[in-house]
């Protein structure tokens, strides 16, 4: 299939970005979305022309370093679908693709379509760990966790840190992700020590970094390529309620 | 130069307690003088970062991603191995230790891993105690499966992404000491080389790749925690970043490379689909539990809908060869044994490189909402990927390359021919032999850097007593700007064809020549096209761009002129070494049946390649693999 690209161009985070367009020929429908974009980027190195910047490693949905805005949608809009493992079989010949970076205060333009997502990693920093040290651990079986304890705390785990849930917030708020985390570790027994400076201290970071409010929309979960649930959002809630309530 | 592996003396059941105590310590107060330099961040580099802060050394860690949390360690998938008995069927140390050395097909050092087998234990304490969501059973204890080349269940997973969350507990760990101010973390920022002060590892060469800027950053000890040079194929199942860079360059400043001839090839992945692929994928070995291997018995049937072929008509070719292992049979004979069924006509899918991993037999015995609950997001890879229903119709496998176990030769400490230079994880050489066992990466990436490095490398600064130098005197002068002139050359080319089709040319002569099964013929045609590839590299290739600033093409091209060198000391690594074993099978050197053979008379040993010049042949050591413990057998899985 052919189609044709609008994807945006930015030297860096002080010049101004622009849409710039370009065909993709003989796109096959078992190629990666990437993998249609590597095709397009070696045609522009092949003719002198610098080929767009975009993030991805593991390719495989993982790793959580692609992004793109893909017709408006982060990840392109397929249920739990992370950019690298949409293929070109869900497009159709003919069709014009609009590609853009993730767009929010938090996360500032790189190139292209890279953005800065350090936020993500200050958040953590602030309080997205159980602090111990190596050594000295107790057996791993010596506390028993539930199984529904467990397989939650996994649910909330699988969050890759990819940003999407911010790309898709009308005000770019890291809710979701910092409730995965939260969520994550506090319903743990061996996050309890910490539960309630988590809450608070992560929460603190998010909004220090910009990130806007939440106001459950759910246009997070919709986008996320892990499915991280928007129960979750309740749970840092609660967990954030009751902290303060303790004049934590 | 003699290599010395430094193996403490004693039976191989106290060598490490021996060993940790006649280490010299540091005394408390006294580890915030000595600065440590971590390279990568995955499994290996983030546990060592974060221990090494929280011992109280001041640590900077280096990655190219945009965050600690996305290498590669993080897409494994199955497992990760320890001793704990916890399922009472008859593990111990021992039997992990013995089955790691047997899996290697004894070609790995006894007492490293022996000490792996020892720590793996502590390992999983200290991932529960970090908020690793291990699966659980309903009583609350930790849940086990089994593993290909073990008789026991002593795999701990977390659903399908264990090294994700293995990756997450080390990458939270890490990031509690850059908020303590422990650790200065450096992301987008890739090392270009190794700085070598009075015969001692004391700095590295980097790129801000936002930037672009070339600087240097001086400690006292380097930890090299890179990962492995699966990606030398150009297709492997490793991330498009994966490189060689780091060890490559360190090569070239006097620490050894061994081993390079082992690299694993993964027997459960994706198929090639054209190509444009950029990478392949993965399906965890753990499907083999539940999925059967087969191909049709006869070629005509190789078309037909595999739901029409009849039970008899089919070739479950893995149980029949090996009827003690069946499926679970170790990843170099099962991957062997899928090539060889293709290459007699027999494969499946388009291109016929293909065999079926059919789970009916699975969901019939257990029901479908058991598999889902086993390996749900597998399958949901599976149907993004090809858009089949593998429920439905059985998944179609194809070998590929997966794990290195070559690497930089290290010592029993880790540390390589050049002092103070530490590799760790797949990086080294050290406890895989010849080929890995599943569910043994995670613990070794995590051996290495919670419970093995946080202690030898406190000997090393109380015996070498050497200064940490100034970022700025001459060594490091002179390295940045070998740096630069590289990249400018690569600039300044202005050739015709892009680095990404040289790499998918390398690739493709290394897969062909080098790949699953090698021989001379091939290995010797490999070795003089490679230095016409990178002839034509260096005279051919375009860079777009400049040096200042992003610029993903530049990156790219500086990893794959340093794979340029590194194939030609691969293949001639898979030349030098006439026997097969593990990952390494030579044509010529197979039994009647067409398993491996090995040549313990003459191959006992670990090759350690010494760089020697741009264009000089490197000098081969060898470290001789004395087996004091264990009884060099043949492997069998039969």
């Amino acid at each position: 299939m052919n189609l044709t690209l609008k994807v945006w161009r930015q030297k860096d985070r002080n010049s101004p970005g622009r849409f710039v367009t370009c065909e993709a020929k003989n796109v096959l429908e078992d190629m990666s979305f990437l993998e249609m974009l590597d095709v397009v980027n070696e045609e522009l190195i092949e003719r002198g022309e610098e080929p767009f910047a975009f993030d991805s490693d593991c390719r495989e949905g993982i790793c959580g370093m692609c992004s793109l805005v893909i017709n408006g949608v982060p990840h392109g809009g397929h249920r739990g679908t992370a950019t690298c493992q949409l293929h070109m079989r869900h497009f159709k010949d003919g069709e014009t693709i609009t590609i853009e970076p993730w767009r929010a205060r938090a996360f500032p333009p790189l190139r292209d379509l890279m953005v800065d997502r350090g936020a993500f990693d200050r958040i953590i920093q602030a309080g997205g760990f159980v602090s111990v040290n190596t050594g000295g651990t107790p057996d791993g079986n010596a506390i028993p966790v539930s199984k529904e304890a467990a397989d939650a705390s996994m649910d909330a785990a699988a969050c890759i840190g990819c940003g999407a849930c911010v790309a898709a917030c009308k005000n770019a708020s890291a809710m979701l992700f910092v409730a995965a985390k939260v969520s994550h570790l506090n319903l743990l027994p061996q996050g309890q020590a910490e539960k309630d400076r988590r809450a608070l201290a992560m929460v603190k970071q998010m909004d220090a970094e910009g990130f806007g409010a939440c106001t459950v929309t759910g246009s997070c979960e919709a986008v996320c390529p892990k499915e991280i649930n928007l129960s979750f959002i309740a749970k840092l809630n609660r967990d954030y309620g009751v902290a303060i309530l303790k004049g934590k | 130069m003699p290599l010395d592996s430094k193996i403490p003396s004693g039976p191989l059941a106290q060598k490490w307690d021996k060993h940790r105590f006649d280490l010299k310590l540091i005394n408390p107060a006294n580890k915030r003088k000595y600065e440590v330099l971590v390279v990568g961040s995955g499994l290996a580099g983030a546990s060592a970062a974060a221990t090494l802060a929280e011992l109280g050394y001041q640590v900077k860690c280096f990655c190219f991603q945009d965050s600690p949390r996305r290498a590669h360690s993080i897409a494994a998938q199955g497992g990760i191995n320890a001793a704990k008995n916890y399922q009472n069927d008859g593990d111990s140390v021992y039997r992990l230790f013995y089955d790691t050395i047997k899996g290697g097909d004894f070609r790995a050092r006894e007492a490293n891993v022996y000490r792996l087998a020892q720590v793996s234990v502590n390992i999983i304490d200290q991932c529960v105690a970090q908020g690793v969501p291990f699966a659980r059973e309903y009583g609350g204890l930790l849940s086990n499966r089994s593993f290909g080349g073990a008789q026991v269940s002593r795999t701990f997973y977390a659903r399908g992404q264990t090294g994700q969350q293995l990756l997450l507990g080390a990458y939270q760990a890490l990031a509690r000491q850059i908020g303590l101010g422990t650790v200065k973390m450096f992301p987008r920022t890739e090392m270009l080389d190794l700085v070598v002060v009075n015969g001692h590892a004391k700095g590295i060469v980097v790129r801000d790749l936002v930037s672009g800027q070339v600087s240097s950053y001086a400690g006292d000890a380097v930890v090299l925690a890179t990962g492995g040079y699966g990606n030398v194929f150009f297709l492997s199942t490793n991330a498009k970043g994966c490189n060689v860079t780091a060890t490559w360059r360190a090569y070239k400043k006097g620490a050894f490379f061994a081993n390079p001839c082992y690299t694993q090839i993964h027997p459960t992945c994706i198929p090639v689909s054209g190509e444009h692929q950029s990478k392949l994928t993965l399906m965890s070995e753990s499907l083999r539990n539940d999925g059967r291997v087969w191909v049709p018995k006869r070629k005509e049937d190789c078309d037909k809908a595999p739901g029409s072929i009849p039970e008899d008509a089919r070739d479950y070719y893995l149980e029949r060869k090996y009827p003690s292992f069946g499926n679970l049979a170790p990843r170099d004979i099962s991957s062997r044994a899928a090539k060889e069924v293709c290459d007699e006509g027999r494969g499946v899918g388009p291109g016929k490189l293909g065999v079926y991993l059919d789970f009916s037999d699975a969901i019939k015995r257990l029901g479908k909402d058991k598999i889902v609950e086993r390996y749900g997001n597998l399958f949901d890879m599976y149907e993004k990927i090809t858009g089949e229903n593998a429920y439905e119709v059985p998944m179609r496998i194809y070998p590929a390359v997966h794990y290195t176990m070559g690497g930089t030769w290290v010592d029993y400490n880790l540390m390589t021919t050049v002092p103070g230079l530490f590799v760790l994880g797949e990086a080294n050489f050290s406890d895989h032999g010849a080929n890995r066992l599943g569910a043994s990466a995670l613990m070794q990436g995590l051996a290495d850097g919670y419970f093995v490095l946080p202690y030898t490398i406190g000997n090393y600064f109380a015996t070498a007593k050497q200064a940490k130098p100034s970022a700025t005197s001459a060594e490091f002068k002179q390295a940045e700007e070998a740096t630069r002139t590289l990249t400018n050359r690569l600039l300044s080319l202005k050739g015709k064809r892009t680095p990404l089709s040289f790499h998918r040319e390398l690739g493709k002569v290394l897969w062909e020549k080098c790949g699953m099964a090698r021989n001379e013929a091939g290995l010797k045609e490999a070795l003089k096209r490679i230095p016409q590839i990178r002839e034509e590299f260096w005279t051919n290739l375009t860079v777009t761009g400049q040096a200042e600033g992003i610029n993903q093409s530049l990156e790219y091209a500086g990893r794959v002129a340093d794979f340029m060198e590194f194939a030609e000391l691969l293949c001639l690594d898979a030349l030098h070494r006439n026997e097969s074993c593990g990952g390494h099978f030579r044509t010529e050197f197979q039994e009647a049946d067409g398993e491996a053979k090995r040549d313990d008379q003459n191959f006992a040993y670990a090759a350690a390649w010494e760089y020697q010049g741009p264009d000089k042949a490197p000098v081969l050591h060898k470290e001789s693999l004395v087996y004091e413990d264990v009884h060099m057998s043949t492997r069998s899985y039969k």
